[in-house]
């Protein structure tokens, strides 16, 4: 098909993501002087020979791009804001214990991790936990209070759940805890 | 010609829907003019610039259905000011004045404010049907004055829109006679909502067909609304976060199952994954489903969710989903007409989770592919050629049947050349940082005949392309260039010599106007037949020539 004989495929490729390779260096230095309305000429430099001392601007200088609709931008940025940079941090207490410590639960994936970090806190080992039996034989039990100011056990309910209504937690002495692990 | 009486005519006409159709159709003969005249119910403003509300209502006093369209696409991306235009009252103003009977609104790009709403509200009787796509300029004490004072009203889709919520209590403004609501849309607004009066208005609507709430709806207030409403059709969920071993999942379970109109499925603005299964039992009947905006589910649960939906047209999915879970769409959804694939780091596209290949396996698999939105970092040629191949079959034939494409990154006047070339078909094109010379823009400005809407951005098409052809811009809606290398003075030419056009230039630097030198590069130009002349609600910053 002369169609595709004719196609010079280097000559064509498309690249879709971000302009940043050298030979749009030129156009790059005009895009990010959008205020002015004065613009250099932008010299059409041969491929080749393109100054490569104007560094390709970082992506948030480039306006408009990628071509998405400002509110979809808007609604992941906020998610992303949300999950990322507000941190959650909450007070942890143990019994025992001279001082409170803060933890932020977001850089936490879940719960195995989280405990660990609070092992390693406050020194001390928390045993297994199974639904049934919660840390049963353990020195140590984690609970947290819930936004409705109960006092729940840690792990029963889905991690980003327990994220979002953990307000702090209480690292409990196990004599203590007895019959919060039990099933109701 | 008038064989007939104009009633018999009238009745005919009244199967002639196509807006092109019933242009035609007033073209034949003036009493032929003037019978379509009074009977033309709908029309369309592709831009809201080309034609004033007055003239408007003059040539079609019949109006019941009016569709506006206000700033240029390229506002989508935050290229147009924020004052820029495309202000709804005017219309309102006039359409009240004249008592048009306006029974249903279309309106995307448009500045709307409280004022219009209210006054739209209270001016006409019958109106029934609101619909705002990417709109701004309105609280929810605008939406309020509609549920209060439109007794008709059918449908109110708000899609995409930045609306200023005053934590209103607007859905309790729906009296409770209110009984119409067919499609109720709410899913943009941020603040919360009046839980009971939500329940309470749902299940007094007999007929809600279609239901999308917003993310301040929480999971157990899905389940109560689904119970009064399982004849709904399009479901759009608030958030989705739940425990799945609580009662209320269990309940939501139950009423989904009863729920089998469902065909299309959206929201999912926070959600927990392991509730998503909850949903598999109405999987097998959709025929839409949107996950564009749930940024919380993973690649095997999209997957596993998409095994359901054997049915599915059109898909709207985060890129989050991969090349393999794309293999597991091409091989359940055999249906699909369109996908859409959105990058879940909007600032940071070019590191999409998703390539081409994932592409060329939906094209494998799909053959009815015929709509397409995809972000991923670099597509080759070879997989372009046989993404074209697997879809439409030939390049030739599959440029042929192209009616809106939108090309960016390291192309040469090459492929301008090709699409002038074959793709008559073509309405609408948007290009970005590509092509060589004033080559390329002319390519496609004399081979797609068809050519509507043309938006440039940031490539190197300058005076000599703009002024070749001025009058092929009369045959288009609008021609918007930025960052090209344009200059004030090519500008000023096209203006004057063609009266019929409107050229705006945008200038958002501080430079005042005494500085017009014609050598300027324009930063930004946008253009459009009209044949109202100047408008006259310009800001500052708008030049017009």
């Amino acid at each position: 098909m002369t169609f595709e004989k004719d196609l010079n495929i280097d000559v064509t490729e498309l690249r879709l993501g971000l302009p940043g390779t050298s030979e749009e260096s030129e156009r790059q230095a005009s895009t990010t002087l959008r205020i002015s309305n004065k613009r250099a000429l932008p010299s059409v430099a041969a491929e080749k020979q393109c100054d490569q001392e104007t560094a390709p601007p970082t992506k948030a200088q480039v306006v408009g791009w990628p071509p998405i609709r400002s509110y979809r931008k808007n609604s992941l940025q906020t998610k992303k804001t949300e999950v990322e940079t507000s941190g959650m941090y909450v007070k942890v207490s143990m019994d025992g214990a001279p001082y409170l410590r803060k933890v932020d639960l977001k850089i936490y994936k879940g719960y195995p991790e989280v405990l660990k970090a609070l092992e390693d806190m406050f020194k001390f080992k928390i045993g297994k936990y199974s639904e049934r039996e919660g840390y049963n034989g353990s020195e140590f039990v984690p609970t947290y209070e819930d936004k409705d100011g109960d006092w729940m056990l840690v792990g029963d309910v889905p991690w980003e759940m327990f994220v979002n209504s953990c307000k702090r937690l209480r690292i409990m002495k196990g004599s203590e805890a007895r019959g919060l692990g039990c099933v109701v | 010609m008038n064989y007939f009486p104009d009633e018999v005519l009238e009745h005919v006409f009244d199967f002639i829907t196509s807006h092109k159709d019933r242009n035609s159709v007033s073209l034949v003969c003036k009493s032929w003019y003037k019978i379509e005249k009074f009977s033309r119910q709908k029309v369309f403003i592709g831009n809201c610039y080309s034609i004033s509300p007055e003239r408007l209502i003059a040539r079609f006093p019949g109006l019941k259905s009016l569709t506006l369209k206000g700033k240029p696409h390229f506002a989508d991306f935050n290229l147009v000011p924020d004052d820029w235009g495309g202000f709804l009252y005017p219309w309102i103003k006039a359409m009240a004045k004249s008592r048009i009977g306006l029974e249903e609104l279309r309106l995307k790009r448009m500045v709307v404010s409280d004022e219009s709403l209210e006054l739209l509200s209270k001016s006409f009787p019958n109106f029934r049907s609101l619909v705002l796509v990417s709109c701004e300029g309105f609280s929810t004490d605008g939406l309020a004055a509609i549920a209060a004072n439109c007794k008709l009203l059918r449908e109110l889709d708000l899609q995409e829109n930045e609306v200023e919520d005053h934590r209103g209590h607007w859905l309790s403004c729906f009296p409770e006679t209110s009984t119409s609501l067919v499609s109720l849309n709410f899913a943009c607004l941020k603040g919360e909502i009046n839980l009971a009066s939500l329940e309470r208005l749902v299940a007094r609507s007999p007929n809600l067909k279609s239901l999308r709430l917003n993310r301040a709806v929480p999971f157990d207030m899905l389940q109560k609304l689904l119970m009064r409403a399982p004849q709904l059709v399009d479901l759009g969920t608030g958030s989705y976060v739940h425990d799945p071993s609580s009662e209320a999942y269990n309940k939501l379970k139950a009423a989904i199952q009863s729920c089998n109109s469902i065909r299309s499925l959206s929201g999912f603005l926070e959600v927990a994954p392991r509730c998503m299964s909850a949903i598999y039992p109405i999987c097998k009947n959709l025929t839409f489903l949107n996950l564009s905006y749930a940024a919380g589910l993973q690649s095997n649960e999209l997957t596993n969710l998409i095994q359901h939906c054997r049915k599915l047209q059109r898909l709207w999915i985060l890129d989050c989903i991969g090349d393999k879970g794309l293999g597991v769409v091409a091989s359940t959804c055999k249906e699909l007409q369109e996908l859409r694939v959105f990058p879940s780091d909007p600032f940071d596209a070019g590191n999409a989770a998703v390539t081409e290949e994932g592409l060329v396996l939906v094209s494998a698999g799909c053959p009815k592919l015929n709509s397409l939105l995809y972000f991923c970092q670099q597509m080759t040629n070879a997989a372009l050629i046989t993404v074209a191949k697997n879809c439409f079959g030939a390049i030739v034939r599959s440029c042929k049947g192209l009616k809106r494409l939108s090309l960016s990154g390291l192309l040469t006047d090459q492929v301008f050349y090709y699409i002038g070339m074959y793709a008559k078909q073509l309405e609408m094109l948007s290009i970005a940082f590509a092509g060589d010379s004033d080559k390329g823009m002319l390519y496609v400005l004399n081979g797609c005949k068809k050519l509507r809407k043309l938006e440039i951005r940031d490539c190197p098409f300058g005076d000599a392309a703009l002024l070749e052809d001025m009058g092929k811009y009369e045959t288009m809606r609008s021609l918007w260039m930025s960052s090209c290398e344009v200059t004030l003075g090519a500008c000023k030419t096209l203006a004057k010599k063609m009266p019929n056009l409107n050229v705006e230039i945008i200038n958002e630097s501080e430079q005042v106007e005494f500085n017009l030198d014609d050598r300027l590069k324009v930063d930004k130009m946008y253009l459009y037949r009209t044949v109202v002349g100047h408008r006259k609600d310009a800001p500052e910053f708008v030049w017009l020539l």
